[in-house]
């Protein structure tokens, strides 16, 4: 089978362990994003509708329970990581140019680095619900 | 010489569709997600601009956007799915037409009444004053 030398295709890479353990974190990380984030699609749009979720819903309806800023954290952890693997490949295939290559995938990081803090933040800092008045 | 795009020349089929949805969508939702984690920063952050935000992604385009996003998520998980039964059971690579097919049969029966349900504050006026509900 004749695969193109640039692809980080389907087939289990032989020879590189970091491309090896790559090549099945984002099959762990995709089994884990097809629980997650599907029950998260499902909750904010099936369940409740967009229509009544102001800030206010989220503080002292969802984020009042740790579990769920806890599982939305998760989410964000893992979505990062399989989504930034994915690009990696994305950029990998189609960059070829050393530098050019090099740039972009450290631009792409460097979001990544800054969604991480302000995602974790937020997680882990936006207030508690005050009991019996508003959040605001 | 007349270059032609490979995707018209190379006859992959739907493996090869298969791969190109895939890398759409996932580069599609990755650009989402860039947007989605920024804009529930401003839940702790800014509040009021938060709930601006969520104004638009309930108006009729937010929701038009809603729904291209839930099937660029439900093809990839779904062809994901696919992906890995094939890398776990090799031998299954024969049926990965078949696999593709009861794939696109999952994906009618989950998303068009995912489809129907986030789009109802749309639709359901109009056939409330056609008297059918």
């Amino acid at each position: 089978m004749q695969l193109s030398p640039y692809s980080r295709a389907r087939p289990k890479p032989v020879g590189s362990r970091r491309e090896t353990v790559i090549w099945y974190m984002m099959r762990i990380t995709g089994v884990m994003l097809f629980v997650l984030a599907l029950a998260h699609f499902s909750i904010y749009h099936f369940i409740w509708d967009p229509a009544e979720q102001t800030a206010e819903f989220i503080i002292t309806e969802r984020w009042n329970q740790l579990f769920w800023r806890g599982y939305t954290w998760l989410m964000l952890m893992t979505v990062l990581f399989h989504g930034w693997l994915g690009m990696r490949t994305v950029v990998l295939d189609y960059f070829h140019r050393p530098r050019v290559r090099t740039g972009v995938l450290w631009f792409l990081y460097g979001l990544g680095i800054f969604l991480l803090i302000i995602g974790t933040q937020v997680i882990f800092q936006a207030p508690l619900p005050v009991e019996g008045a508003s959040a605001q | 010489m007349l270059r032609v795009p490979t995707v018209l020349r190379y006859r992959g089929r739907e493996g090869m569709l298969a791969w190109a949805f895939h890398r759409i969508s996932g580069i599609g939702i990755f650009a989402f997600i860039v947007l989605h984690v920024i804009d529930i920063y401003l839940v702790g952050g800014n509040p009021e601009l938060y709930d601006e935000v969520l104004e638009f992604y309930a108006s009729l385009p937010g929701r038009v956007m809603e729904v291209v996003l839930g099937g660029a998520l439900l093809y990839h998980a779904l062809n994901g799915l696919r992906i890995i039964i094939l890398d776990l059971w090799p031998s299954m690579t024969v049926f990965h037409r078949g696999m593709w097919w009861a794939m696109w049969a999952i994906f009618i029966v989950v998303g068009v009444p995912g489809a129907l349900i986030i789009m109802r504050p749309v639709w359901l006026p109009f056939v409330q004053d056609l008297g059918l509900l």
